[in-house]
């Protein structure tokens, strides 16, 4: 016991420099949060049309896979966003991350969106924004600031906060306009 | 010096060590399938705790209530 006592104060900070090495690889950051601008959707060759004109508008920006489960709680509730807001200058887009394409296309199929719809095959944008749960969303604001981020999707909860933080949005955007 | 190159030596092996990765959570559409549910069977696993309590002859098994004699 005392030898290894000896042996622990001897290497003492070379155990510490170990672990930490050991340690370092697993530590995951998200890399896209509140304040960032969010990376341009242009870039990362996705599969399917984004909107032609988002300069200016309000965007959320959500990942989704068919095999996740909350994402199809918040379809219905994106789409009924959607309707509502298309209009006063809001964009969703909603960004697959799915390899199994029958997969993507039969929950397409099934849940049958109005809003914009792209898939990340290579996987590249969702490995740029690291997202940390399935789904994430990022709402920007009309400069592409992230000015909110939504980590998973909760039934009696997310939908709300999305109104919310929506509507302030755009009343920030219209009073920007006045000036 | 052969302190010093055995010491970087260590700590730049000590990276190989890390046979650990992380499952990024936009990668785990495999894990979510049907199939690699554990569970998805509830007969069978009703069935087969019975019999490992059974044979165990533990007290309760897991977390199914009764002595391990296997005659609940």
């Amino acid at each position: 016991m005392s030898t290894l006592c000896q042996l622990y104060s001897r290497f003492k900070k070379l155990i510490y420099i170990l672990l930490l090495c050991i340690g370092i690889p697993g530590v995951v950051v998200a890399s896209i949060q509140k304040g960032n601008v969010f990376p341009s959707l242009d870039g990362f060759n996705l599969e399917g049309t984004l909107p032609e004109d988002m300069k200016g508008k309000i965007v959320l920006v959500d990942f989704w896979a068919s095999w996740c489960v909350p994402c199809r709680d918040s379809f219905p509730v994106l789409d009924e966003i959607y309707q509502k807001y298309r209009d006063q200058g809001v964009e969703i887009i909603a960004v697959s991350v799915d390899k199994n394409e029958k997969a993507y296309h039969k929950f397409l199929k099934r849940y049958a969106p109005t809003f914009p719809i792209v898939r990340d095959v290579e996987q590249k944008l969702v490995a740029e924004v690291k997202i940390a749960a399935m789904p994430t969303s990022f709402l920007l604001d009309k400069e592409g600031v992230v000015r909110f981020v939504h980590e998973g999707f909760y039934r009696n909860k997310t939908g709300g906060e999305y109104v919310e933080e929506i509507e302030s949005l755009i009343r920030e955007t219209s009073e920007d306009n006045k000036k | 010096m052969l302190r010093v190159v055995s010491i970087l030596g260590m700590i730049l092996g000590s990276f190989f060590l890390t046979a650990c990765t992380t499952v990024e959570p936009w990668q785990r559409g495999n894990l979510a399938d049907y199939a690699m549910q554990p569970d998805r069977d509830p007969l069978y696993n009703v069935m087969s705790e019975h019999i490992y309590f059974s044979r165990e002859a533990s007290a309760g098994g897991r977390g199914v209530g009764g002595g391990g004699c296997g005659c609940n």
